[in-house]
């Protein structure tokens, strides 16, 4: 496969994997190359990270996941990685990452999504992993969405790429 | 949303096996013919309980700049703030939350500078002070919702 290739493999799988017995035979006969050139460069950009897997974007609220929180806490910068590791790997840890402080306005430094079909229901989890976690005692919030104003599922970012394209 | 479909998306959250029948290695697994699979997964989509099927790239591996951001915007002003956002193409992602920064968002652009620029855009369109939080350390991504 060439670099043109490659860009219109990209391009026609971010519109979707089509819904066919042998996908990657559809997408290798528009390419113009063989099924199994194509599988192995689709394998390649897994490996390489560019993707995780094959796979699906919910909209969660139609599953009945209605309530999203997003967990802040501020813990000393020595510890901050090695809570984050645990607390990443914690049952029902969506998102895990450390962001800056900005004090006077801002003093959280680890954050957290997680996901639940109830509020109450997602408080309590939480209550129950900063207990479990030893964590309760440092400074954190608990922040739900109340609603979407804008998301993208076709891919992270669309913008940012687009602009490229 | 029947037990099938429940267990079709629950398995499709890991991934579809990259091989070329890829549907034909689900049926054993869900003990359904790859055509209903196929026909379930386009049903779902078509009644927007899937927003997408197939691989999402991470476009931070192929280069480009984020932050998450957030403004602490008056109740009075809200919906036009949110409107002005919605319109800038670099917004991926804007939510509002229960805080005083109540508008939460993601910014996606092609270099640190457009980061800086856009974020410079924003306060100056709407005289709020951004709160700018780019990622340091990524510790666990892992979106799965059981069902």
């Amino acid at each position: 496969m060439n670099t043109e290739q490659h860009l219109e493999l990209r391009r026609l799988l971010e519109q979707g994997l089509p819904l066919v017995p042998r996908p990657y035979r559809l997408l290798a006969e528009r390419l113009g190359c063989a099924e199994d050139e194509v599988l192995a460069q689709v394998g390649e950009w897994q490996a390489e990270g560019l993707f995780r897997r094959v796979g699906l974007v919910l909209r969660h609220h139609a599953l009945g996941y209605r309530a999203n929180a997003m967990l802040v806490l501020d813990i000393p910068d020595a510890e901050v990685d090695d809570v984050g590791r645990r607390l990443g790997q914690a049952p029902g840890v969506n998102l895990c990452y450390r962001r800056p402080r900005r004090p006077p306005q801002w003093r959280y430094n680890l954050f957290c999504m997680i996901h639940g079909r109830e509020r109450e229901q997602v408080r309590q989890r939480i209550a129950a992993l900063l207990g479990e976690q030893g964590l309760a005692h440092h400074p954190h919030a608990l922040l739900f969405s109340i609603r979407a104003y804008k998301q993208c599922g076709g891919r992270y970012a669309p913008a940012a790429e687009r602009r490229h394209g | 949303m029947d037990d099938l479909d429940r267990r079709l998306i629950d398995r499709l959250q890991y991934g579809l096996p990259l091989v070329r029948r890829p549907w034909e290695a689900l049926a054993d697994e869900l003990a359904a013919p790859p055509a209903e699979l196929r026909r379930r997964v386009q049903a779902l989509l078509d009644d927007g309980t899937l927003t997408r099927f197939g691989p999402m790239f991470d476009i931070e591996r192929l280069g480009g700049a984020f932050t998450l951001a957030a403004l602490a915007v008056p109740e009075t002003r809200f919906e036009e703030v949110a409107a002005l956002l919605h319109d800038l193409p670099e917004v991926a992602h804007n939510y509002r939350r229960e805080h005083a920064y109540n508008m939460w968002f993601v910014l996606a652009c092609a270099t640190p500078a457009d980061v800086a620029a856009s974020l410079a855009r924003i306060e100056a369109r709407t005289g709020l002070a951004v709160l700018d939080l780019p990622k340091e350390a990524t510790y666990h991504v892992g979106l799965h919702f059981p069902l």
